[in-house]
């Protein structure tokens, strides 16, 4: 596994010590550091992190870590569409798989991956808290309901201009 | 003491409030099995994740098995630990690790000195249910200059982690990823080689499976030897001494310099020389740096900086280059002793016996994985020649011996060439925490004040704990010394040193728990630290009977600085024995 390299500016330098220096550089608010940056860059890439190490003094090690134990976050920037599937036992047991391998075909993604224009990005989630609808497809802020797997090209093509 | 008393195997025993059940059963003889567990009594170093779930226990009124490395004992406690829901359990356990872990046995490096295959065959481990279905997690293999990650062998006991953040503060390893691609890396999963690993090597010292070991270099020494164009001088760290012979199966803290001595000549080497020898010298450059930065500050020259750092140790200089590369004009600027042996066998001594630097190889046998970087480092060579060709470990010597048909319990003693051979007391203990500086105690006091020491051992610079300080009387003037061994010690008294608070004027750093004796190379303690303690009380044993015991002593370093060097500290010396470091702080790129 690795990084997208890009090498940061100066402001967005200033941005993840602005962040750091709101939790007080207190190591242990490294989870919340991360959310406010993954909010803010979208992705945590590696560059991102070792700043973060830098004002945390927490080792960069530690960090990867964290990203890559807990599945929010992650480091490939999300596409300009970010579509999610429902994977909770709702979901789950209406076929979500299904509609999940659908998406992966199309978009020629696995999950976790973003289309090389950055369009679309692939990922699972659990339990939207919309089981009424299952199994729940979500893009940007937009939910589908009651996906079926024939429904996906057409879902794709409302993004497409 | 609030003491406790609870039932163990139908047994009752009074311990402590706080104690353990593992520990409360040892008291009874019962010796419950553990896995990731491992402590290190006398360094105050423990790892106690309850993870690997190998030393559960039956609770009597508690619903599932309790960990019994983890688990405090309390008031009445009924515990049972061979049941058969125990037994089942741990078997069971077993077998989920073993069904993710290779099982070429037969070739890994660790065969036999293996704590995971050890407890496989405990617990009587015959078959794998499931293995022709279970998937293997698979890893990229990374090898470094010194240490090799194999993580296909990793069972996540987490050791590895536990030394190099809680205990070296380096934080090169961490637990990444989570499931069944769950394993301990560097950041981002990049080889060892860029991270902000020192090579200490206590991973691998540590790591109960063949995932973390080092580099082996015996196949490149044993080229070197069945090459007749090739003059092979081998010298020995003073570490080595004291632990070789645990590989043949000796006591803990047994003295086996002279069957070391014999079974290398018996390999082959065509000098048999002592790094104990540079460890001499190193006290000359050293010392005379240290009285010399001393002697301008007390005179009020702000450009001398106080504290002298020593600077013996590759992992502690890996350390500083990272972490504080903005104090790198404070240690001294001696090189270490491998390094000044290396430079003095391809300079003085290359030219004595009439060989050029290129047809002499130089080998290192040290108790130390980051001698195997060290000796690679670009400084330490000139045109593309290494002043130390290869440095190989205590464990690869015990290894290479064995190979070599040696009946090593039964081999005669025989003494070190001259003269690269000859050697001090005070060359003896730099394999312990406290060893340099107080070798370098016994000679700048005598250089300092041209008088005779009444006493050569200095009781107060020496033990186990983390960080101590001692005031040596320098005839009237107060020395104040700190000594650190593990990193995280040393970092300690650096954040001082940064600060500005430290009171120090010298201050001795040894990057592994213990100091060389505790190095990443020897043979492997397997968490009993009375094993380090008897290696420490062998070297004071071995300094102790030494009729010479003060570096400025040993004839041959005197004959050398008449015949060669001139005086310590000299423009010679400087270019022999000195170097310099660098900033390798990792630098975060701002695009303009």
């Amino acid at each position: 596994m690795s990084s997208i390299k890009i090498e940061l500016r100066q402001e967005d330098v200033n941005k993840i010590k602005e962040i750091c220096s709101s939790f007080n550089n207190d190591p242990q608010e490294l989870i919340n550091v991360l959310h406010k940056c993954q909010e803010h860059f979208g992705y945590l890439p590696a560059e991102v992190q070792e700043v973060i190490s830098d004002e945390l003094t927490v080792p960069v090690a530690k960090i990867y870590g964290v990203v890559t134990f807990y599945s929010f976050f992650t480091m490939t920037p999300r596409g300009k569409h970010p579509i999610s599937i429902c994977m909770g036992t709702a979901c789950y047991v209406r076929g979500a798989e299904k509609v999940l391998d659908e998406f992966k075909k199309e978009l020629g993604l696995q999950v976790g991956q973003t289309t090389p224009d950055g369009k679309f990005s692939l990922s699972s989630l659990r339990c939207v808290g919309a089981c009424g609808l299952a199994p729940v497809v979500m893009i940007g802020d937009k939910t589908y309901g009651r996906v079926a797997p024939d429904d996906v090209r057409n879902i794709i093509k409302e993004y497409d201009s | 003491m609030e003491t406790i008393t609870l039932t163990i195997d139908n047994k009752k025993v009074e311990v402590p409030r706080g104690t353990t059940i593992n520990k409360a059963a040892k008291q009874l003889g019962i010796d419950i099995p553990v896995l990731c567990y491992m402590e290190l009594k006398d360094l105050c170093i423990e790892n106690k994740p309850a993870g690997c779930r190998i030393c559960v226990v039956e609770v009597e009124g508690r619903r599932n098995l309790a960990p019994s490395c983890a688990t405090n004992c309390e008031e009445g406690m009924v515990v049972r630990t061979h049941t058969t829901r125990v037994l089942n359990a741990r078997r069971t356990v077993m077998e989920f690790i073993l069904s993710d872990h290779p099982k070429d046995c037969l070739i890994c490096p660790k065969s036999g000195n293996c704590e995971l295959q050890t407890m496989a065959h405990r617990l009587g481990i015959r078959e794998i249910p499931g293995q022709e279905i279970a998937a293997m997690s698979t890893y990229k293999k990374d090898t470094s200059p010194s240490i090799i990650r194999d993580q296909d062998k990793c069972i996540m006991c987490r050791r590895c982690e536990m030394m190099c953040n809680e205990v070296q503060t380096v934080g090169a390893l961490s637990a990444v990823n989570r499931g069944f691609m769950a394993t301990v890396a560097p950041a981002f999963e990049q080889n060892l080689e860029h991270s902000t690993c020192t090579y200490c090597g206590q991973c691998v010292a540590v790591c109960p499976t063949g995932a973390l070991t080092e580099v082996d270099h015996t196949p490149e020494v044993l080229r070197a030897l069945a090459d007749p164009t090739k003059t092979v001088i081998v010298q020995t760290a003073p570490a080595v001494r004291a632990a070789l012979g645990e590989m043949f199966g000796m006591e803990p803290g047994t003295l086996v310099t002279g069957k070391m001595v014999t079974a290398l000549r018996t390999l082959g080497f065509d000098y048999v020389f002592d790094t104990d020898f540079a460890a001499d010298l190193t006290i000359m450059e050293e010392g005379t740096e240290l009285l010399d930065r001393l002697t301008r500050h007390l005179n009020g020259d702000k450009s001398a900086r106080l504290p002298i750092l020593t600077s013996c140790c590759p992992g502690w200089v890996n350390f500083f280059e990272e972490y504080f590369p903005d104090l790198k004009d404070v240690p001294s600027s001696a090189k270490s002793p491998q390094q000044m042996f290396g430079a003095i066998a391809k300079s003085y001594f290359a030219e004595k016996i009439n060989v050029d630097r290129k047809d002499l190889v130089v080998i290192s046998i040290m108790p130390c994985l980051a001698k195997k970087y060290e000796c690679q480092r670009d400084e330490f060579s000139v045109d593309g020649n290494p002043d130390v060709d290869f440095s190989i470990s205590t464990r690869e010597l015990g290894a290479f011996i064995k190979q070599a048909n040696l009946d090593f319990n039964n081999l005669e003693d025989s003494d070190f060439d001259a003269p690269l051979g000859e050697s001090t007391g005070a060359g003896v203990i730099f394999g312990t925490t406290g060893g340099v500086i107080e070798a370098a105690v016994r000679t700048a006091y005598e250089v300092h004040t041209g008088k005779k020491l009444a006493r050569l051992d200095f009781e107060e610079l020496r033990g186990l704990e983390g960080v101590r300080s001692a005031t040596i009387d320098f005839d009237g003037l107060p020395i104040n010394i700190g000594i650190a061994h593990g990193l995280g010690n040393a970092r300690k008294l650096l954040d001082d040193v940064r600060s500005g608070k430290s009171k120090f004027h010298a201050i001795e750093v040894m990057a592994c728990p213990g100091g060389c004796i505790g190095g990443g190379g020897q043979p492997l303690h397997h968490g009993n630290s009375e094993i380090i303690k008897a290696r420490a009380a062998a070297i004071y044993r071995e300094d102790s009977r030494k009729p010479l015991r003060k570096s400025h002593e040993n004839p041959f370093i005197i004959k050398l600085y008449e015949e060669f060097l001139g005086k310590p500290n000299s423009e010679k010396a400087h270019h022999l024995l000195h170097t310099h470091y660098f900033d390798k702080k990792k630098k975060i790129v701002v695009k303009q």
